[in-house]
Protein backbone atom coordinates (compact mmCIF):
# COMPACT_ATOMS: atom_id res chain seq x y z
CA UNK A 1 0.00 0.00 0.00
CA UNK A 2 0.97 3.47 -1.00
CA UNK A 3 2.00 5.09 2.14
CA UNK A 4 4.24 8.04 1.92
CA UNK A 5 5.04 8.89 5.50
CA UNK A 6 6.88 6.97 7.97
CA UNK A 7 4.82 5.26 10.88
CA UNK A 8 5.47 7.32 14.39
CA UNK A 9 7.92 4.53 15.49
CA UNK A 10 10.21 5.12 12.68
CA UNK A 11 10.44 9.11 12.23
CA UNK A 12 13.90 9.98 12.22
CA UNK A 13 15.34 12.03 15.15
CA UNK A 14 18.01 14.23 15.43
CA UNK A 15 21.05 12.67 17.49
CA UNK A 16 24.50 12.70 18.88
CA UNK A 17 27.20 14.88 17.68
CA UNK A 18 30.24 12.68 18.31
CA UNK A 19 33.24 14.84 19.51
CA UNK A 20 36.35 14.69 17.52
CA UNK A 21 39.11 13.60 19.73
CA UNK A 22 41.86 14.58 16.81
CA UNK A 23 43.02 17.71 14.54
CA UNK A 24 42.43 16.51 11.04
CA UNK A 25 44.01 17.67 8.09
CA UNK A 26 41.16 16.30 5.52
CA UNK A 27 37.65 16.20 7.77
CA UNK A 28 34.34 14.63 6.82
CA UNK A 29 31.49 14.73 7.99
CA UNK A 30 29.39 11.39 8.29
CA UNK A 31 25.83 11.22 9.17
CA UNK A 32 24.74 7.62 9.86
CA UNK A 33 21.08 6.12 10.66
CA UNK A 34 21.18 4.63 14.10
CA UNK A 35 18.24 2.88 16.01
CA UNK A 36 18.81 0.46 18.99
CA UNK A 37 16.51 -2.41 19.53
CA UNK A 38 17.27 -2.23 22.89
CA UNK A 39 16.09 0.62 24.11
CA UNK A 40 12.62 2.24 23.12
CA UNK A 41 13.60 5.53 21.07
CA UNK A 42 13.07 6.39 17.88
CA UNK A 43 15.69 6.31 15.23
CA UNK A 44 18.22 9.32 14.70
CA UNK A 45 20.96 10.64 12.58
CA UNK A 46 23.68 10.78 14.25
CA UNK A 47 27.05 12.74 13.17
CA UNK A 48 30.78 11.29 12.97
CA UNK A 49 33.85 13.26 11.97
CA UNK A 50 36.80 11.53 10.19
CA UNK A 51 40.02 12.37 9.17
CA UNK A 52 40.30 11.38 5.54
CA UNK A 53 44.17 11.60 5.38
CA UNK A 54 43.97 8.56 7.77
CA UNK A 55 41.44 6.43 6.26
CA UNK A 56 40.36 3.82 3.05
CA UNK A 57 39.11 5.13 -0.12
CA UNK A 58 35.95 3.27 0.55
CA UNK A 59 32.82 4.43 2.18
CA UNK A 60 33.17 0.88 4.43
CA UNK A 61 36.47 2.14 5.14
CA UNK A 62 34.55 5.06 6.89
CA UNK A 63 32.25 3.01 8.34
CA UNK A 64 35.21 0.66 9.92
CA UNK A 65 37.22 3.19 11.09
CA UNK A 66 34.39 5.11 13.03
CA UNK A 67 33.17 1.78 14.52
CA UNK A 68 37.02 1.26 15.81
CA UNK A 69 37.84 4.74 16.77
CA UNK A 70 35.21 6.35 17.59
CA UNK A 71 32.00 4.53 18.30
CA UNK A 72 32.03 1.34 18.81
CA UNK A 73 28.22 0.29 19.21
CA UNK A 74 27.96 1.02 15.38
CA UNK A 75 26.49 -1.79 13.60
CA UNK A 76 26.42 -2.93 10.02
CA UNK A 77 26.83 -5.91 8.01
CA UNK A 78 30.09 -6.16 5.66
CA UNK A 79 32.35 -9.23 4.78
CA UNK A 80 34.44 -9.30 1.16
CA UNK A 81 35.37 -5.60 1.28
CA UNK A 82 35.46 -6.12 -2.74
CA UNK A 83 32.08 -5.97 -4.04
CA UNK A 84 31.41 -9.88 -4.20
CA UNK A 85 29.33 -10.82 -1.37
CA UNK A 86 27.01 -8.10 -1.13
CA UNK A 87 26.53 -7.62 2.71
CA UNK A 88 27.14 -4.27 2.79
CA UNK A 89 24.46 -2.33 0.66
CA UNK A 90 23.14 0.21 1.96
CA UNK A 91 21.43 3.80 1.28
CA UNK A 92 24.72 6.29 0.88
CA UNK A 93 23.77 9.67 -0.07
CA UNK A 94 20.53 8.82 -1.42
CA UNK A 95 21.58 6.21 -3.77
CA UNK A 96 21.23 1.81 -2.73
CA UNK A 97 25.16 0.63 -2.72
CA UNK A 98 27.55 -1.35 -1.46
CA UNK A 99 29.62 0.82 0.90
CA UNK A 100 32.78 -1.32 -0.35
CA UNK A 101 32.43 0.06 -4.03
CA UNK A 102 31.86 3.22 -2.89
CA UNK A 103 34.50 5.82 -2.98
CA UNK A 104 34.39 8.51 -0.46
CA UNK A 105 35.33 11.10 -3.21
CA UNK A 106 32.76 10.96 -5.16
CA UNK A 107 30.22 12.40 -2.30
CA UNK A 108 30.47 16.11 -1.75
CA UNK A 109 29.85 17.31 1.55
CA UNK A 110 28.69 15.62 4.14
CA UNK A 111 27.80 12.01 3.53
CA UNK A 112 24.53 10.19 4.82
CA UNK A 113 23.93 6.60 5.57
CA UNK A 114 20.61 4.74 5.82
CA UNK A 115 19.79 1.39 6.00
CA UNK A 116 18.77 -0.17 2.33
CA UNK A 117 14.92 2.01 2.26
CA UNK A 118 11.48 0.81 2.92
CA UNK A 119 13.17 -2.02 5.10
CA UNK A 120 12.25 -3.36 8.93
CA UNK A 121 15.46 -2.32 11.01
CA UNK A 122 16.92 -4.91 12.92
CA UNK A 123 19.62 -2.29 14.31
CA UNK A 124 21.51 0.68 12.81
CA UNK A 125 22.21 -0.21 9.01
CA UNK A 126 21.49 -3.99 9.21
CA UNK A 127 17.76 -4.09 7.23
CA UNK A 128 15.77 -7.26 7.96
CA UNK A 129 15.75 -9.15 4.89
CA UNK A 130 14.24 -12.38 5.40
CA UNK A 131 10.96 -11.60 3.08
CA UNK A 132 13.28 -10.60 0.11
CA UNK A 133 15.33 -14.23 0.75
CA UNK A 134 11.26 -15.88 1.04
CA UNK A 135 10.50 -14.30 -2.48
CA UNK A 136 13.69 -15.44 -3.76
CA UNK A 137 12.68 -19.19 -2.38
CA UNK A 138 9.54 -18.65 -4.09
CA UNK A 139 10.39 -18.50 -7.70
CA UNK A 140 12.93 -21.74 -6.81
CA UNK A 141 16.43 -20.21 -7.88
CA UNK A 142 18.13 -24.19 -8.73
CA UNK A 143 18.41 -26.52 -11.68
CA UNK A 144 15.26 -27.67 -12.38
CA UNK A 145 15.71 -31.10 -14.78
CA UNK A 146 12.17 -32.82 -14.84
CA UNK A 147 12.66 -35.16 -18.08
CA UNK A 148 15.49 -37.35 -16.19
CA UNK A 149 12.98 -38.66 -13.42
CA UNK A 150 12.40 -41.73 -15.51
CA UNK A 151 15.18 -42.76 -17.09
CA UNK A 152 18.33 -44.68 -15.59
CA UNK A 153 20.78 -43.26 -12.71
CA UNK A 154 23.09 -43.37 -15.52
CA UNK A 155 21.69 -40.03 -17.56
CA UNK A 156 21.28 -37.91 -13.93
CA UNK A 157 25.07 -37.77 -13.35
CA UNK A 158 25.52 -37.31 -17.11
CA UNK A 159 27.37 -34.17 -17.52
CA UNK A 160 25.08 -31.58 -18.56
CA UNK A 161 26.61 -29.48 -21.32
CA UNK A 162 25.80 -26.51 -22.73
CA UNK A 163 27.17 -24.53 -25.49
CA UNK A 164 28.97 -21.38 -25.29
CA UNK A 165 26.38 -19.13 -27.01
CA UNK A 166 23.63 -20.22 -24.66
CA UNK A 167 26.27 -19.53 -21.73
CA UNK A 168 26.06 -16.71 -23.36
CA UNK A 169 21.88 -15.91 -22.30
CA UNK A 170 22.98 -15.83 -18.46
CA UNK A 171 25.95 -13.32 -18.74
CA UNK A 172 24.09 -10.15 -16.62
CA UNK A 173 22.43 -12.19 -14.61
CA UNK A 174 24.62 -14.70 -12.72
CA UNK A 175 26.87 -11.98 -11.59
CA UNK A 176 24.22 -10.05 -8.96
CA UNK A 177 25.25 -10.86 -5.64
CA UNK A 178 21.83 -10.40 -4.26
CA UNK A 179 22.44 -7.01 -1.88
CA UNK A 180 18.97 -5.95 -2.35
CA UNK A 181 19.99 -2.57 -3.85
CA UNK A 182 17.81 -2.54 -7.05
CA UNK A 183 14.65 -4.04 -4.50
CA UNK A 184 14.90 -1.60 -2.01
CA UNK A 185 15.24 1.52 -4.59
CA UNK A 186 11.88 0.45 -6.98
CA UNK A 187 9.16 2.63 -5.41
CA UNK A 188 6.88 -0.38 -6.87
CA UNK A 189 8.73 -2.53 -4.46
CA UNK A 190 7.81 -0.36 -1.65
CA UNK A 191 4.33 0.04 -1.80
CA UNK A 192 3.77 -3.63 -3.03
CA UNK A 193 6.66 -5.78 -0.67
CA UNK A 194 4.29 -8.06 0.23
CA UNK A 195 3.03 -9.49 -3.28
CA UNK A 196 5.24 -7.71 -5.83
CA UNK A 197 8.91 -9.84 -5.90
CA UNK A 198 11.24 -6.97 -6.72
CA UNK A 199 13.82 -6.19 -9.78
CA UNK A 200 16.94 -9.02 -7.63
CA UNK A 201 14.09 -11.56 -7.46
CA UNK A 202 12.54 -10.95 -11.17
CA UNK A 203 16.54 -11.24 -12.32
CA UNK A 204 17.12 -14.14 -10.87
CA UNK A 205 13.91 -16.05 -12.23
CA UNK A 206 14.61 -14.49 -15.57
CA UNK A 207 18.24 -16.34 -14.98
CA UNK A 208 16.39 -19.73 -14.40
CA UNK A 209 14.13 -19.23 -17.27
CA UNK A 210 17.10 -18.14 -19.31
CA UNK A 211 19.15 -21.62 -18.45
CA UNK A 212 19.26 -24.00 -21.57
CA UNK A 213 19.98 -27.09 -19.29
CA UNK A 214 16.48 -26.04 -16.81
CA UNK A 215 13.60 -28.63 -18.58
CA UNK A 216 10.86 -25.77 -16.57
CA UNK A 217 11.30 -22.35 -18.36
CA UNK A 218 7.17 -22.60 -19.37
CA UNK A 219 6.59 -23.53 -15.69
CA UNK A 220 8.75 -20.61 -14.40
CA UNK A 221 7.08 -18.32 -16.93
CA UNK A 222 3.64 -19.30 -15.57
CA UNK A 223 4.50 -19.04 -12.04
CA UNK A 224 5.78 -15.85 -12.56
CA UNK A 225 2.98 -14.69 -14.80
CA UNK A 226 1.01 -12.50 -12.24
CA UNK A 227 -0.33 -9.14 -12.33
CA UNK A 228 1.21 -8.52 -8.15
CA UNK A 229 4.41 -10.74 -8.34
CA UNK A 230 5.51 -9.30 -12.06
CA UNK A 231 3.44 -6.47 -13.41
CA UNK A 232 4.18 -3.93 -10.35
CA UNK A 233 7.32 -3.41 -12.51
CA UNK A 234 6.03 -0.05 -14.37
CA UNK A 235 9.97 0.20 -15.85
CA UNK A 236 10.55 3.17 -13.54
CA UNK A 237 14.53 1.88 -13.85
CA UNK A 238 15.76 2.71 -10.29
CA UNK A 239 16.49 -0.44 -10.33
CA UNK A 240 19.40 -0.04 -13.05
CA UNK A 241 19.99 3.38 -11.93
CA UNK A 242 21.40 1.52 -8.42
CA UNK A 243 22.74 -1.95 -9.17
CA UNK A 244 26.20 -1.75 -8.13
CA UNK A 245 27.73 -4.09 -9.90
CA UNK A 246 26.36 -2.75 -13.64
CA UNK A 247 23.62 -4.94 -14.21
CA UNK A 248 20.35 -4.51 -15.80
CA UNK A 249 17.66 -5.83 -13.80
CA UNK A 250 15.05 -3.38 -15.87
CA UNK A 251 15.93 -5.67 -19.00
CA UNK A 252 15.84 -8.76 -17.38
CA UNK A 253 12.16 -8.38 -16.29
CA UNK A 254 11.22 -6.93 -20.07
CA UNK A 255 12.60 -9.75 -21.30
CA UNK A 256 10.58 -11.87 -18.68
CA UNK A 257 7.25 -10.03 -19.74
CA UNK A 258 7.94 -10.48 -23.62
CA UNK A 259 9.14 -13.88 -23.05
CA UNK A 260 5.29 -14.77 -21.24
CA UNK A 261 4.22 -12.69 -24.45
CA UNK A 262 5.60 -14.93 -27.15
CA UNK A 263 5.77 -18.30 -25.56
CA UNK A 264 2.76 -18.83 -23.16
CA UNK B 1 20.28 -31.94 35.76
CA UNK B 2 19.51 -28.49 37.19
CA UNK B 3 22.12 -27.12 35.36
CA UNK B 4 20.27 -28.30 32.05
CA UNK B 5 16.91 -26.67 32.76
CA UNK B 6 18.88 -23.59 33.87
CA UNK B 7 20.08 -24.02 30.18
CA UNK B 8 16.54 -24.28 29.06
CA UNK B 9 15.46 -21.64 30.74
CA UNK B 10 17.93 -18.90 29.78
CA UNK B 11 17.73 -19.89 25.94
CA UNK B 12 13.96 -19.45 26.54
CA UNK B 13 14.61 -16.15 28.24
CA UNK B 14 16.87 -15.01 24.94
CA UNK B 15 14.44 -16.03 22.67
CA UNK B 16 11.65 -14.61 23.95
CA UNK B 17 13.97 -10.87 24.57
CA UNK B 18 15.06 -11.43 20.63
CA UNK B 19 11.37 -11.95 19.80
CA UNK B 20 10.38 -8.69 21.59
CA UNK B 21 13.09 -6.40 20.06
CA UNK B 22 11.57 -7.57 16.82
CA UNK B 23 7.93 -6.53 17.55
CA UNK B 24 8.99 -2.59 17.40
CA UNK B 25 11.42 -2.85 14.28
CA UNK B 26 10.74 0.74 12.55
CA UNK B 27 10.73 0.92 9.25
CA UNK B 28 13.97 2.52 7.35
CA UNK B 29 13.29 6.04 5.82
CA UNK B 30 12.69 5.59 1.93
CA UNK B 31 11.11 8.56 -0.10
CA UNK B 32 12.64 11.19 2.21
CA UNK B 33 16.06 10.02 1.53
CA UNK B 34 16.15 8.34 -1.67
CA UNK B 35 17.77 11.11 -3.89
CA UNK B 36 15.33 12.30 -7.17
CA UNK B 37 17.13 10.05 -9.88
CA UNK B 38 16.27 11.16 -13.17
CA UNK B 39 14.87 7.48 -14.07
CA UNK B 40 12.19 7.95 -11.55
CA UNK B 41 11.67 11.52 -11.97
CA UNK B 42 10.62 10.54 -15.44
CA UNK B 43 8.49 7.66 -14.67
CA UNK B 44 6.41 9.74 -12.16
CA UNK B 45 5.86 12.87 -14.55
CA UNK B 46 4.64 10.49 -17.06
CA UNK B 47 1.97 9.59 -14.19
CA UNK B 48 1.39 13.22 -13.18
CA UNK B 49 0.85 13.94 -17.13
CA UNK B 50 -1.34 11.45 -17.44
CA UNK B 51 -3.92 12.57 -14.85
CA UNK B 52 -3.19 16.41 -16.46
CA UNK B 53 -4.15 14.97 -19.58
CA UNK B 54 -7.60 13.20 -18.18
CA UNK B 55 -8.24 16.97 -16.43
CA UNK B 56 -7.70 18.12 -19.95
CA UNK B 57 -10.02 15.50 -21.32
CA UNK B 58 -12.88 16.74 -19.08
CA UNK B 59 -12.76 20.15 -20.29
CA UNK B 60 -12.62 18.96 -23.59
CA UNK B 61 -15.74 17.23 -22.99
CA UNK B 62 -17.19 20.17 -21.10
CA UNK B 63 -16.22 22.63 -24.46
CA UNK B 64 -18.31 19.84 -26.90
CA UNK B 65 -21.15 20.47 -24.76
CA UNK B 66 -21.12 23.52 -24.39
CA UNK B 67 -20.95 23.92 -28.14
CA UNK B 68 -23.59 21.90 -28.30
CA UNK B 69 -26.15 23.58 -26.06
CA UNK B 70 -25.91 26.74 -28.64
CA UNK B 71 -24.32 29.98 -29.00
CA UNK B 72 -25.61 31.73 -25.46
CA UNK B 73 -23.47 29.16 -23.96
CA UNK B 74 -20.61 28.93 -25.75
CA UNK B 75 -20.39 32.98 -25.09
CA UNK B 76 -19.83 32.13 -21.90
CA UNK B 77 -16.82 29.80 -22.48
CA UNK B 78 -15.70 32.59 -24.31
CA UNK B 79 -15.18 34.93 -21.60
CA UNK B 80 -13.93 31.79 -19.59
CA UNK B 81 -11.65 31.44 -21.78
CA UNK B 82 -9.87 34.95 -22.88
CA UNK B 83 -8.37 34.54 -18.97
CA UNK B 84 -4.81 34.53 -19.01
CA UNK B 85 -5.20 31.22 -16.66
CA UNK B 86 -6.97 29.45 -19.44
CA UNK B 87 -4.20 30.03 -21.78
CA UNK B 88 -1.32 28.91 -19.08
CA UNK B 89 -3.69 25.75 -18.58
CA UNK B 90 -3.96 24.81 -22.21
CA UNK B 91 0.07 25.54 -22.96
CA UNK B 92 0.92 23.33 -20.09
CA UNK B 93 -1.63 20.27 -21.30
CA UNK B 94 -0.12 21.12 -24.27
CA UNK B 95 3.41 20.31 -22.96
CA UNK B 96 1.46 17.79 -21.21
CA UNK B 97 0.40 15.83 -24.49
CA UNK B 98 3.81 15.90 -25.76
CA UNK B 99 5.78 14.51 -22.87
CA UNK B 100 3.07 11.68 -22.33
CA UNK B 101 3.03 10.96 -26.19
CA UNK B 102 6.88 10.71 -26.78
CA UNK B 103 7.43 9.23 -23.42
CA UNK B 104 5.59 6.48 -24.04
CA UNK B 105 6.69 5.80 -27.17
CA UNK B 106 9.58 5.42 -25.41
CA UNK B 107 7.96 3.20 -23.23
CA UNK B 108 7.15 0.77 -25.75
CA UNK B 109 10.68 0.52 -26.90
CA UNK B 110 11.31 -1.20 -23.37
CA UNK B 111 8.38 -3.13 -23.82
CA UNK B 112 10.15 -4.94 -26.45
CA UNK B 113 13.50 -4.67 -24.18
CA UNK B 114 15.32 -2.24 -26.63
CA UNK B 115 16.78 1.14 -25.46
CA UNK B 116 17.03 -0.14 -21.93
CA UNK B 117 20.82 0.15 -20.98
CA UNK B 118 21.53 3.07 -18.78
CA UNK B 119 22.83 5.26 -20.53
CA UNK B 120 20.29 5.34 -23.48
CA UNK B 121 17.84 5.23 -20.95
CA UNK B 122 19.23 9.04 -20.04
CA UNK B 123 19.49 10.14 -23.10
CA UNK B 124 16.70 9.27 -24.45
CA UNK B 125 14.81 10.98 -21.55
CA UNK B 126 16.41 14.13 -22.37
CA UNK B 127 15.22 13.82 -26.27
CA UNK B 128 11.81 13.23 -24.68
CA UNK B 129 12.13 16.76 -22.99
CA UNK B 130 13.46 19.09 -25.65
CA UNK B 131 11.27 17.15 -28.12
CA UNK B 132 8.22 17.87 -26.18
CA UNK B 133 9.17 21.47 -25.52
CA UNK B 134 9.89 21.97 -29.19
CA UNK B 135 6.84 20.43 -30.56
CA UNK B 136 4.90 22.84 -28.31
CA UNK B 137 6.56 25.94 -29.39
CA UNK B 138 5.80 24.65 -32.79
CA UNK B 139 2.06 24.39 -31.90
CA UNK B 140 1.54 27.86 -29.65
CA UNK B 141 4.25 30.10 -32.05
CA UNK B 142 3.62 28.43 -35.32
CA UNK B 143 -0.01 29.35 -35.96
Amino acid sequence: MVEFTLPANSKVQKGVTHPVKEVSNKPKKVLIYRWNPEDQENPRLDSYEIDLSKCGPMVLDALMKIKNEIDSSLTFRRSCREGVCGSCAMNIDGVNTLACLKPIEEVNGEISIYPLPHMPVIKDLVPDLSKAYEQLASIKPWLQRSNENSNTTASISEEKKQTPEDREKLDGQWECVLCFCCTTACPSYWWNSEEYLGPAVLMQAARWVNDSRDSERKNRLKAVNDKMKLYRCHSIMNCTRSCPKGLNPAKAIADLKKAIVTEL
Amino acid sequence: MNFCKKNILRRYKVSVLLYKMSLNRPLSPHLSIHKKVLTSVFSIFHRFTGIFLSLGAILLSVWIILIALGPSFYAKFQTFSSLIFFKIFLFLWTLTIFYHLYNGIRYLFWSYGKMMDLSTVYKSGYVVIILSILSTMLVWFSI
